[in-house]
């Protein structure tokens, strides 16, 4: 029996393994992952194609109907101003999904960009993006993101914006950290050593290595931008009524604690179960991933 | 008559794994006697270190498990012991003391070596902190450790990697164990070196007549120091016989491979060295047959539709499993 | 070692004077005059011009901001409020101690919860111990604060009438109705630390049972408790200070949230009021005072490390 030996075989074929574990790994993790990433589905789906199959306006107010318990018409009921809280659900999680995995993915793509070349030019450019990074670190996360949410002011893009800048230094951080460690790896100073163009070993050693962490990172990420943007709603700087979103509908609703708590833990819960799902899924996405991510047994 | 030390029957630990049930250890026997050094030899993945972890049940269970066999110790059979039981917890270290491979690791980089020597003799002895301290230092000094004093108050990352092996060697002496298996000691460490802490522990083996197993792929190491010498491939005892019957008569294809690949003084330096073909087996994916098979010069239609071969005996001592041999 | 300890006090320092100036030159950016958020919308021109000049806001950025860390450096003044003209120092020192005695107690407590959690998650590695307290922490990890402030607020304020549902007392004026109202939000403080603490020890605990030094001491028959927490814990905990030092950020972040739900006046309140009523000095100030507590939190826990891990303390010499 001849085995194979060509390289170009052998890593193709350690390559195809590696997906089909990673697969395998994903979804073979039990049913809590998979239940997420339906829910996640589910989410998006809502989100995108809810307002056509529901036909009620979340901004319709109707103030003879306030507060009404759930009916066959109304099935969340309705809130104090007689709106349908089950359309306001749905718009609010609408919002909530642009402005967070919109802001997650600019602040991936610049934060990703400065630190891998923080980290791979280094230089007195690397220490001055490194040292405003250490800065704005040092400031509490929320307390930094509002203040240039106050200066980007309202709004559902300047709130993305804000929240996306709020992000970036974890991603520089991170990027940097990743390419500092990859380079010392001896196949990267060999690359260089045996006379490769530098991009060359950027694109085709460093940063395919980065990919598993930062994925991860991203998806997690996602789950922090929800909560960021809820939290800054409920604050009342982020999004302002009467556009529905799943932070200013809790804030709205405290006054109504009494009453109808339900206008509270609605939108409460599905922030909840949308900011878990993106975590499990980032954790299984991790196991899956990256063999030294995974945790020993 | 020399008097049996360890006494491992049909020993069989397997791994189950995502791939499947990987058979480390597919069912072997083995013995030491009272001072005797003998080598256990193989390929990296061959089951040699994890049969020696599951002698002292050291084995992760999760995803290990000893399946089945006896490791009778001095009478008593360890495997029927809890792993955490009082009793094995007491053969570890001076019943049964064991090397390993990575001085580099092994020990703990936030405690002093006194600590970690003290730990370790008062766990099997009743002497006091202050006792057990006094106790180290002069284990330090019997495996020649220069200013003793100083090194135990120094931490791991203080020593170079010989000095931690000797270390080593000093914690599986200063509890009077009576066998030491010591796994691929000298792998890790430069060549000067690598004859140092030999030596060294062959003194200390004869001067206090402890028996030893060493474990090793290094032939050189074998012919220096073993009586006798078991060959494994893929989880499996394939020749085993006193060292000189090894080196002069090997009989099994592997062995003879094996010899063949090492560099000989009396060699003539033109000729090529002859490599054992192929790779290694999956350990995951074994056939019912022969493992050695796919690699063997000489594969006969027995080796296919045998399962198999047990070990057959061929002179004194001197043992093979391939049915090539003993007909 | 005092080698190591001075450079990062000196370093900590640098890291607050370029905080100082980022912050400021941050706040210039806020739109809105504060002439006109002072003197109102209808001010005259003139009034406006006096003001700013009075104020030095027509003096270049860079002069504007040496005045303003030069008055904080050496007379721990951090200017008027630009509302209502009282001395920033003044709202700082009434309002730290209660954001400290909430923040305070919280900390503490998450952090000896979230290592007990995370060190019995880790020894009953994948029993149902381990299970269910993953689900919960990841529970926890999830959940902005908030929520978890205004779902207790329903279910143990209205429903249970267990706690009250705001308002605040300081401890020393009464400790009794002190404990009573700020239990939730210490309660809430505590949560999201717990769960960070717990799954960071968690995770580092299992790496370091798994390394070659742990199996050289189980082969030499030590008793599974000193191997725990001799041998593992010490291992595993070193890198947790550093976390421990990071939580900072979180209590205060979670501050500004807590503070609002339970209309604490603490420092964050004052913060959020501040960006909200564009007064500028109010918001570099807490943000910088803020700010350096954090950089202290976490130069004292580098220090600690440095002593604690035998690696640094010998190399360091």
């Amino acid at each position: 029996m001849e085995q194979n030996l060509s390289l170009e075989s052998m890593q193709k074929e350690t390559r195809r393994r590696n997906r089909k574990q990673a697969f395998k790994i994903f979804f073979g993790r039990g049913v809590i992952v998979k239940l997420c990433t339906a829910v996640l589905v589910l989410f998006i789906v809502f989100s995108l194609f809810g307002p056509f199959l529901l036909h009620i306006d979340p901004n319709k107010q109707n103030l003879v109907n306030k507060l009404a318990k759930p009916t066959a018409t109304h099935i969340l009921g309705t809130d104090y101003l007689g709106r349908d809280v089950l359309a306001r659900i749905i718009s609010g999680g609408r919002v909530s999904l642009f402005v967070s995995i919109l802001a997650g993915t600019f602040a991936a793509i610049v934060g990703i960009c400065l630190g891998l070349i923080a980290g791979y030019v280094g230089g007195y450019l690397s220490k001055f993006i490194m040292a405003i990074t250490d800065v704005v670190l040092s400031i509490p996360g929320l307390v930094f993101t509002l203040m240039i949410a106050a200066i980007m002011g309202s709004g559902v893009l300047s709130l993305t914006i804000a929240i996306g800048i709020g992000m970036i230094p974890t991603y520089i951080r991170m990027a940097n950290g990743l390419v500092l460690s990859l380079k010392q790896n001896d196949y990267v100073v060999a690359s260089s050593l045996v006379g490769q163009k530098q991009r060359k070993i950027l694109f085709k050693h460093l940063l395919p290595n980065t990919f598993p962490s930062l994925i991860v990172l991203y998806t997690i990420n996602l789950g922090n931008a929800i909560m960021t943007e809820a939290s800054l709603s409920y604050l009342g700087v982020g999004i302002n009524p009467p556009t529905a979103t799943w932070g200013n509908m809790v804030s709205d609703a405290y006054a109504y604690l009494y009453l109808a708590p339900r206008l509270a833990i609605v939108p409460g819960i599905c922030i909840i179960v949308l900011i878990i799902s993106f975590n499990i899924v980032g954790d299984g996405l991790r196991d899956a991933l990256d063999p030294r991510l995974r945790g020993k047994l | 008559m020399s008097e049996v030390l360890l006494d491992v029957r049909n020993l069989k630990t397997s791994f189950f794994t995502a791939e499947g049930e990987v058979k480390s250890v597919d069912g072997i026997s083995y013995y030491v006697n009272k001072g005797e050094t003998i080598a256990i030899v193989g390929e990296s993945g061959c089951g040699k270190s994890v049969s020696q972890m599951s002698v002292l049940q050291l084995i992760q269970m999760p995803p290990g498990k000893v399946l089945d066999g006896q490791v009778i110790f001095k009478g008593k059979d360890l495997l029927k012991y809890n792993p955490k039981s009082k009793e094995m917890r007491s053969i570890r270290g001076s019943g049964i003391s064991m090397i390993f491979q990575e001085p580099m690791t092994s020990l703990n980089p936030v405690l002093t070596i006194g600590e970690q020597l003290c730990d370790i003799i008062t766990t099997h002895s009743d002497l006091t902190k202050k006792e057990a301290w006094l106790k180290g230092i002069e284990a330090l000094v019997s495996v020649g450790i220069s200013e003793p004093k100083t090194r135990m108050r120094s931490y791991p990352f203080e020593m170079s990697g010989g000095m931690r092996q000797r270390v080593m060697i000093a914690a599986a002496i200063a509890c009077g164990s009576e066998l030491i298996i010591a796994d691929e000691p000298t792998t890790a460490l430069d060549v000067t070196t690598q004859a140092q802490v030999m030596d060294l522990l062959l003194d200390l083996v004869k001067k206090y007549n402890k028996s030893l197993i060493i474990i090793t792929h290094n032939l050189g190491l074998v012919t220096r120091y073993a009586e006798r010498v078991y060959v494994m491939y893929a989880g499996r005892i394939i020749e085993s016989g006193t060292t000189e019957q090894i080196l002069t008569h090997p009989e099994h294809p592997y062995t003879k491979g094996l010899l063949n690949s090492v560099p000989k003084l009396e060699d003539d330096k033109n000729q090529d060295l002859i490599p054992i073909k192929g790779m290694p087996p999956v350990l995951s994916n074994l056939p019912p047959s022969c493992a050695f098979m796919p690699r063997c010069p000489f594969p006969c239609s027995k080796c296919t539709s045998n399962g198999k071969p047990a070990l057959k005996n061929v002179g004194q001592e001197h043992y093979v499993a391939c049915y090539l041999v003993g007909e | 070692m005092s080698r190591y300890i001075i450079k990062k006090i000196l370093m900590a320092i640098g890291l607050i004077i370029l905080i100082s100036f980022f912050t400021f030159m941050l706040m210039q950016l806020l739109p809105g005059d504060p002439a006109r958020i002072a003197l109102g919308e209808a001010a005259s021109e003139e009034k406006i011009q006096t003001y700013r000049n009075s104020y030095g806001l027509n003096d270049p950025v860079l002069v504007q901001y040496c005045h303003w860390i030069t008055r904080i450096l050496f007379h721990l003044d951090f200017g008027k409020s630009v509302l209502n003209a009282r001395d920033v120092s003044a709202y700082i020192s009434q309002r730290l101690p209660n954001s400290i005695s909430i923040g305070l107690p919280g900390l503490v407590y998450g952090v000896l919860i979230g290592l007990f959690v995370g060190i019995l998650s880790a020894i009953k590695r994948g029993s149902w111990v381990d299970q269910v307290l993953t689900v919960i922490v990841n529970f926890f990890l999830g959940c902005p604060r908030f929520l978890i402030a205004i779902f207790g607020v329903i279910f143990l304020g209205l429903k249970l009438k267990l706690i009250p549902l705001q308002g605040y007392t300081a401890p020393w004026v009464n400790f009794g109705e002190y404990s009573r109202k700020a239990f939730w939000p210490v309660v809430v403080n505590a949560i999201y630390t717990v769960a960070i603490l717990a799954r960071q020890t968690r995770s580092n605990m299992l790496e370091v049972i798994s390394q070659d030094y742990i199996r050289t001491a189980r082969a030499y028959g030590l008793p599974e408790k000193k191997i725990i927490f001799k041998y593992t814990l010490k291992n595993a905990l070193i890198p947790v200070i550093t976390i421990i030092g990071l939580q900072m950020r979180n209590i205060v972040a979670g501050a500004v949230i807590i503070e609002n739900v339970f209309n604490i006046p603490g420092i964050g309140q004052l913060l959020l009021n501040g960006i909200q009523q564009r007064d500028y000095f109010i918001v570099q100030a807490c943000v910088l005072v803020i700010s350096a507590m954090t950089v202290f939190c976490n130069l004292f826990v580098d220090i600690a490390y440095g002593f604690i891990d035998p690696r640094v303390r010998r190399t360091m010499r």
